[in-house]
């Protein structure tokens, strides 16, 4: 569904990617990780148009991103820090993006919406939000419009527990349904029930795109954290990075 | 496109801004005219402000609405929504909102008071200055990646085209007047648009009989309808040119 040919960006001096080539597929979950900086959301920002690669190609769909939008009518996309108008109503968000979308109501997946709650918050005005708040509205908007393509950039960070868990559950639920899921997470443990591929990215070039069986057979381990940091001090250059995500789950050990 | 600049201008409308602009505009008018005895006078004076006046409100309006409405810009960006049509539905709203702002602050005092070729001049000017001036802002301010530099930038851009640009005028009018510059500065003032919409309107005046010879020149030039067809076509120009070079840039850019 989407193939990245080679793509290269730099950023005055800094080396945001490098000749990153991959080809992703419908109904997979695929989670990229790498530490702060490596480019994670760069190439997302590629993908999505509002980076400007200085090499390589992006098919979506078959189709060559190169300035025409239609394509982002099948990805939804949940950005980092999601930032709206601050006059703008909660209620009225959600009724400019059906409006511009043109989308019918039965199209509409509101799903998450009712999970969280959010019409109880329809009348308050965007600035008034809390981050977590917020970081609801970005991931109901995403799955608003029931895409083929969701881009998810860290989507639990800063969600509180039960609200987590409710997004899971829904990005499993869209699994199912043939999809094509793209997620950035530092949690690891996040996505040991979600994700069905890795893709690393060091400095801005990719390191690995494997499938987690094929990661689980390779290095004997049963947990995602481990089999990653087994692989990287194996064959890459040492990453100090996965070493302390491990540190902070110590029940992790067995 | 309009669905977009729709919420663009519900936007712009909520900050009152305009409504203070608007209401500025319209009480300046009518006391002009008001207090002075005759309209001709009340007309010389308000074209002082609209050429001083208008440019500087629409870059300074367009420039921070620019920077404010980033977010908005940002979400547009992620959804099926070409970076052309989300600059120009930006534009169309402001424009739209200043147009309106002139046209019922200075437009309708004219027209209820001084209804005739002078009066229609400056409503042109007025108008065509205002979507000039926010198209240079939107250049400035896509140039510019942060705030203040893109106000300052548009400070300075109206400094220059207000004030500096006349100065350096009256320097190579002073260092070559030995030779005649008709022509010369007939071709200058198409390159400033206040200029352009000053010398169009005070030719209309009854002050200008006492420019001398060039004003005969210009009164011949302008008067015609081919001067009128210059001016329109020139303002034109003015902008829709800084808009190309604004949308070029957005395009391009990394967001």
């Amino acid at each position: 569904m989407i193939r990245i040919e080679n793509i290269s960006k730099k950023f005055k001096r800094l080396q945001a990617l490098d000749q990153v080539s991959v080809h992703l597929n419908s109904g997979k979950v695929i989670s990229l990780i790498g530490p702060n900086g490596s480019g994670k959301t760069t190439l997302i920002k590629c993908i999505l148009g509002m980076v400007k690669p200085a090499k390589g190609k992006i098919y979506v769909n078959e189709m060559k991103i190169n300035g025409d939008p239609s394509y982002r009518q099948r990805i939804g996309y949940m950005p980092q820090i999601g930032r709206y108008p601050d006059n703008m109503k909660v209620g009225q968000l959600f009724a400019m993006m059906k409006h511009i979308r043109n989308a019918s109501e039965d199209d509409l997946d509101t799903d998450l919406i009712t999970k969280f709650n959010l019409v109880a918050i329809f009348d308050k005005p965007m600035r008034t939000l809390s981050g977590g708040t917020r970081q609801k509205v970005s991931a109901a908007l995403a799955f608003y419009f029931n895409p083929a393509i969701l881009i998810l950039d860290e989507p639990t960070a800063g969600l509180d527990p039960l609200s987590s868990e409710i997004l899971k559950e829904k990005i499993i639920a869209e699994k199912r349904k043939n999809k094509l899921i793209l997620i950035t997470s530092h949690i690891l443990s996040d996505l040991d029930d979600l994700a069905t591929d890795i893709m690393y990215l060091q400095e801005g070039k990719l390191q690995f795109c494997k499938s987690i069986d094929t990661l689980r057979r390779e290095t004997g381990e049963p947990k995602l954290g481990k089999a990653i940091a087994k692989i990287m001090k194996n064959q890459l250059q040492p990453s100090s990075w996965v070493d302390k995500v491990l540190e902070i789950k110590p029940e992790d050990d067995d | 496109m309009m669905k977009l600049s729709r919420y663009v201008l519900y936007d712009i409308l909520r900050s009152k801004v305009i409504l203070a602009y608007t209401l500025f505009l319209f009480i300046v008018s009518i006391s002009l005219f008001r207090m002075e005895e005759n309209n001709g006078k009340a007309m010389l004076s308000l074209l002082n402000i609209v050429l001083i006046v208008v440019p500087l409100i629409s870059m300074v309006f367009s420039t921070i609405h620019y920077y404010n409405s980033y977010e908005f810009i940002e979400l547009m960006l992620a959804q099926p929504m070409s970076r052309a049509r989300i600059l120009l539905s930006e534009y169309t709203g402001v424009a739209l909102s200043l147009l309106s702002a002139f046209f019922i602050g200075v437009g309708i005092p004219v027209l209820i008071f001084s209804m005739d070729s002078t009066g229609m001049a400056m409503i042109f000017t007025g108008c065509a200055l205002t979507l000039v001036f926010t198209s240079i802002a939107f250049w400035a301010s896509v140039k510019a990646r942060d705030k203040a530099r893109g106000i300052g930038f548009a400070l300075l851009l109206w400094f220059y085209f207000a004030l500096i640009y006349d100065g350096l005028i009256l320097l190579i009018l002073f260092a070559f007047s030995d030779y005649p510059l008709e022509k010369l500065t007939l071709v200058l003032s198409a390159l400033n648009p206040v200029d352009l919409g000053r010398i169009f309107i005070m030719l209309k005046m009854d002050v200008s009989a006492l420019m001398g010879y060039t004003g005969a020149l210009y009164q011949d030039f302008f008067g015609s309808f081919m001067g009128m067809l210059f001016t329109t076509g020139i303002m034109f120009l003015w902008a829709i040119i800084p808009l190309l070079g604004a949308l070029r840039t957005f395009k391009k850019k990394d967001l």
